[in-house]
């Protein structure tokens, strides 16, 4: 059987996270620091980003340095969208005329179908290495859209652009920053919903055994390979959905978005609150965003704190802050 | 070809200059147990694996159940009921017993990519997944992980999850190295079973087991088969009491 009181601890942390960053808005209200809400805000959008990445890398094993990628795309998405439905000038008009959107359905929707479009050739290149090979190909990868990003000037090049109003939703006042937090709060649930289910299920039970022992899996009959780049496009979706939000928090799209730092940043993320675990990501961006905030109001070398830190767990944490409250992970 | 499982042609697979593999041949029929034996470094689990697809060789064909397997990689070819355990087991070492069975259980059934729906409450995963643990007598096992059992036990396990596929055919490499006397013998008289379920090709240093066992003997020497035959027929051939048997008995 389980270990259930660990599970039940793993359970509790994670009530008490998600109850903490709800609240955080909340109380910037009540403190009238409305800066408070972006953080929030930053919070919850970094974190659904790593669950993204927490697919491939955490259950599946698969170090995506180049998730930034995916992370600009959904952007980019939103800021071109935006800015095509502002400026009411079509994006193109065959086989029919399409001039953007200012709708958040649509941007999301076609973030993450954009994000998966790129991820499939990416996948299918980079799954064929394995190990630091696959850390450099998609490294590779992502540094390429980057360059072509900064290099294309009707979007900014490397000024980036600018998202003039936020975008919509209906039935949401979206420039509330409130509202706009609850909007991401409600879709990093949605993702994190989806990460249980399928960290449960067959496919799930099938990419983590690949990530044990490829070998294995392959004995049984399954090919990772394909296993691998399913999960992958998966990956890349939700990280393309946070990059539009990203976008549409900050009424702002640039080059660095892309870049190898929010690479980077996001398996940070995942090691800080906890490679593999639901709520780590979650975990890990509270955690780096009060870092970033905290540290960064004292010394502009905070990074160099945050290195100490994850030095700090990589040595002594493996399984991050939610390993170091719950104990290790159990696979029933 | 009619009657046989397994038939492997002029296998040849050379690193740099060693000849892992020089030219063999070898079937597996209905029912039978056929031991590989040879001394160490002979080249028998390299040939394992050019049956089971994960090393590729230089020349030659491996034919399954009537078809050229020779271009299919290791997924396809276990679905097809290659089934195998490996010398030094192989499992998803977080997993426990069970979930490492589930793995092969839902592979046979086709279904990995399904994204909902947990498999630990998925009778039609776990029933027949503890089936195969009863049957190799782990059942009492199937909650630890994979990486705390014992090496006798990770072979068993490695045993059950070739049962959970529907092997037609299985290839055991070393299945009782790291056994007690005590687990020798209980292997020893379920493989005597299990070969009616499917033909055996099995690699063995436990010349009681192989001499209790096998129909065939092919003895591997320098990646030949210098010898193949009965029991009775292996033990009198002079050629490998020299090459092989001779200190050994
Ligand atoms: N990947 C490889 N690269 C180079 N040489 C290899 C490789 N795999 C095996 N060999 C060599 O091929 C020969 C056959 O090895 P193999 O493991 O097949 O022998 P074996 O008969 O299974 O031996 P044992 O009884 O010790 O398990 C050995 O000399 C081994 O060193
Ligand atoms: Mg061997």
């Amino acid at each position: 059987m389980r270990d259930g009181q660990a599970m039940s601890r793993e359970t509790l942390i994670n009530i008490l996270l998600a109850a903490a960053l709800l609240a955080l808005p909340f109380v910037a209200i009540a403190m009238e620091e409305p800066f408070y809400i972006t953080l929030a805000t930053r919070m919850a959008i970094l974190a659904l980003a790593a669950v993204g990445l927490n697919i491939a890398l955490g259950l599946g094993g698969l170090i995506s340095f180049g998730h930034a990628a995916f992370f600009g795309i959904g952007g980019y998405v939103a800021g071109i969208f935006a800015s095509h439905a502002f400026n009411m000038e079509p994006m193109f008009s065959a086989p029919f005329e399409f001039s953007g959107s200012d709708q958040m359905p649509v941007i999301w929707l076609a973030a993450m179908l954009v994000s998966v479009f790129v991820a499939i050739p990416i996948g299918a290149i980079s799954l064929r290495t394995s190990g630091v090979y696959f850390i450099m190909i998609t490294l590779a990868f992502a540094q390429m859209i980057y360059y072509f990003a900064i290099s294309w000037p009707a979007y900014g090049g490397e000024d980036g652009l600018s998202i003039i109003t936020r975008n919509g939703f209906p039935g949401v006042n979206t420039a509330n920053p409130l509202s706009f937090f609850l909007l991401c709060y409600g879709v990093l649930a949605v993702a994190l919903l989806m990460f249980w289910l399928i960290q449960n299920s067959r496919f799930g039970a099938a990419l983590q055994a690949g990530r044990q022992n490829e070998q294995r899996l392959a004995a049984v009959g399954i090919a990772p390979f394909r296993i691998r780049l399913v999960a992958f496009a998966i990956s890349a979706a939700i990280t393309g959905l946070a990059g539009a939000l990203f976008a549409d928090l900050n009424r702002f799209v640039s080059p660095s978005m892309l870049s190898w730092h929010m690479s980077g940043e996001l398996i940070v993320l995942i090691i800080l609150g906890g490679t593999a675990r639901l709520f780590g990501p979650v975990a890990g961006a509270v955690l780096f965003v009060l870092f970033e905030f905290a540290l960064g109001g004292i010394t502009e070398h905070w990074q160099f704190f945050l290195g100490l830190i994850l030095l700090g767990v990589v040595l002594f944490a493996r399984g991050g802050l939610i390993g170091l409250v719950a104990g290790k992970a159990r696979h029933g | 070809m009619a009657d046989t499982v397994l038939s492997i042609r002029d296998l040849k697979k050379t690193f740099g200059a060693l000849k892992a593999t020089d030219g063999v041949s070898i079937d597996l029929r209905p029912g039978e147990i056929h031991a590989l034996i040879g001394p160490n470094g002979a080249g028998k689990t390299t040939l394992i694996h050019q049956i089971s697809g994960s090393i590729k060789p230089d020349s030659g064909s491996v034919h399954f159940l009537g078809e050229d397997v020779s271009r299919l990689g290791v997924a396809a070819r276990a679905r097809r009921g290659l089934g195998r355990s490996f010398q030094i087991s192989s499992l998803a070492p977080e997993f426990s017993a069970l979930r490492n069975v589930m793995l092969a259980v839902q592979s046979r059934q086709g279904s990995s990519f399904r994204f909902f729906g947990p498999v630990m409450a998925d009778k039609s995963l776990t029933e027949p997944a503890m089936a195969m643990l009863e049957r190799t007598g782990l059942a009492a096992r199937a909650q630890v992980p994979a990486a705390a059992l014992s090496h006798g036990e990770r072979r068993q396990l490695e045993i059950a999850i070739a049962l959970a596929l529907g092997s037609k055919a299985f290839l055991f490499d070393e299945p009782m190295a790291g056994m007690g006397p005590e687990g020798s013998k209980a292997l020893t008289a379920f493989l005597d079973t299990l070969r009616h379920e499917a033909p055996i090709l099995l690699v063995e240093h436990d010349m009681d087991a192989v001499f209790a066992l096998a129909d065939r003997i092919s003895v591997l020497v320098y990646g030949r088969i210098i010898a193949s035959g009965t029991v009775d027929e292996i033990r009198n051939d002079p050629e490998v009491r020299r090459a092989y048997l001779g200190e050994a008995s």
